[in-house]
């Protein structure tokens, strides 16, 4: 028996199947896994991402604690609300967990990190804290909802008052503002536009409800799964984790080396890797035969070397296999992949593979 | 609650077995299986000719989750591998009893005998065992 958010006697109700993810009792998927990839996709769509820890942190040096802790800059944030994406790094350069940074006042940061690395990260940010006199709280108070897809925005404000809707729908892209008790974010992971509210746990059931009631389908982690690979997005633990580096995992683009004097944790060692160039990378790939990617299949590099596949589905979107892959840096555009003792060949592209409901596949 | 033809037989695996009027038998999986894997995105038949064992994996289910071997539930010789799959796996999860079929074999001589094969009473006590 795992955690549970406080929406799992409602996942049991609407016949989920569950499943354990990160020690947590979790909806994988309500009736079709690709049925409710294509809501998202085309309409809308509803996650319970309760699990994931929203950690407060506050205190008048908050702003200097995580120009320490990550590796992205929080001086990009200056705009209330606004929203970054971060990895934390130990010293050596190893992702310890990828997270989204919310500024919401010079003394008042928010954090959201996987479910998975909890308790690591919050001993972690703790340990580092203490130094900046910031104060950590774990929000256990809070669920959070995904409503994600082309109309989920229209959908989830019908549950706001007019002039807090009005409010949620001015948002931009990777902003979010407090509505009363609920915190709304232009946020998500799935390559649609939508929102990520988190609550008090007690609004989570009827919130859920009433999305179902406007056609927002109950979409499971499954689904989740899908549509954060299509959109290339990286899942900790599968693309990156504390023996990888961002620049071997698609990430340099979240690492921010100026301004120079930011002397952040895994600064040194990333310097090392830039200077000496990173001889892995994470690449993109399209299955060109039939056939499914999966993770930890072999990847097979013309004229020597080899990768793996770090997480590969086939992409209900798509009507193909998709993965992302860790190669060595001169793997150029094509590469064969084993699956259960044959090779098949593969195009190495650059994700994402698809962006608010197009394929960008040529 | 999955369905469990009474006409057929069933092995522990999960797959089903269908004895045609020409002694050959046809091959699948069960409602219960396909359930489970979820919506079936590849599905790998064997090729007519393939001699294949009891217990030897002889085809593969993809659903977007998973990967899972199929079994040969008895030796014999392939004699058709259903090659509407290709194009629409999803059958195996429409009608997994009907169109869905993976393969049919002519089984080895005393193979269908010395097979370990479940009636349909036998296989839904299997689910019942297993909470399905």
């Amino acid at each position: 028996m795992g955690r549970q958010t406080p929406l799992f006697k409602l996942h049991q109700e609407l016949g989920a199947r569950m499943v354990d993810f990160g020690g947590w009792d979790m909806p994988v998927q309500y009736s079709s896994q690709i049925g409710e990839h294509h809501a998202v996709r085309r309409a809308a769509g509803v996650f319970d991402v309760s699990h994931m820890c929203v950690v407060d942190l506050t205190g008048e040096r908050v702003r200097a604690l995580l120009e320490h802790l990550i590796a992205n800059d929080v001086g990009k944030l200056r705009v209330r609300g606004k929203a970054l994406y971060s990895c934390m790094l130990e010293e050596h350069g190893g992702v310890l967990d990828d997270l989204i940074v919310y500024f919401l006042s010079e003394s008042w940061f928010r954090l959201v990190v996987n479910a998975g690395t909890r308790d690591r990260d919050l001993a972690w940010i703790r340990r580092h804290a203490a130094a900046f006199g910031v104060e950590v709280s774990e929000r256990a108070d809070l669920a959070m909802l995904a409503v994600q897809g082309p109309e989920a925005r229209a959908k989830a404000a019908q549950l706001l008052q007019p002039a807090q809707a009005s409010a949620a729908l001015a948002l931009g892209t990777f902003v979010g503002c407090e509505l009363g008790h609920w915190f709304v974010a232009r946020t998500g992971y799935t390559g649609e536009d939508g929102f990520e509210i988190m609550m008090p746990a007690r609004d989570a059931v009827p919130a859920w409800r009433s999305l179902n009631a406007l056609g927002v389908a109950s979409c499971g982690l499954g689904a989740r799964d899908t549509l954060r690979l299509e959109a290339g997005m990286n899942l900790y633990g599968h693309d990156m984790d504390e023996s990888t580096h961002p620049y071997e995992s698609g990430l340099a683009w979240t690492v921010a080396l100026e301004p120079r004097a930011r002397a952040f944790i895994g600064r040194a060692a990333l310097e090392a890797i830039v200077a000496r160039g990173s001889p892995r990378k994470l690449v993109g790939l399209l299955l060109e035969d039939r056939g499914v990617l999966r993770s930890h299949q072999k990847v097979v590099v013309p004229g020597g070397g080899e990768g793996e596949i770090t997480s590969g589905t086939f992409a209900p979107t798509l009507e193909r296999s998709i993965a992302l892959a860790r190669v060595p840096a001169a793997t150029a555009d094509k590469v064969q992949v084993d699956i259960r003792g044959k090779l098949l060949h593969a195009r190495v592209v650059k994700p994402p593979f698809v962006r608010n409901g197009k394929s960008l596949i040529s | 609650m999955s369905n469990v033809p009474a006409d057929l037989r069933y092995t522990k695996s999960h797959e089903w077995l269908r004895t045609l009027a020409d002694g050959s038998v046809e091959i699948g999986i069960t409602d219960h299986a396909q359930h489970a894997l979820g919506d079936l995105v590849f599905v790998e038949v064997p090729d007519a000719g393939r001699a294949v064992k009891a217990g030897e994996p002889c085809a593969v289910v993809e659903s977007v989750k998973a990967a899972s071997d199929v079994y040969a539930p008895l030796s014999g010789q392939v004699t058709a591998g259903n090659a509407k799959l290709t194009a629409e796996p999803e059958t195996v999860n429409t009608q997994p009893y009907g169109e869905g079929w993976l393969m049919r074999l002519r089984p080895a001589a005393g193979a269908l005998a010395a097979a370990e094969l479940l009636s349909a009473a036998d296989y839904q006590k299997l689910l019942d065992a297993e909470g399905g």
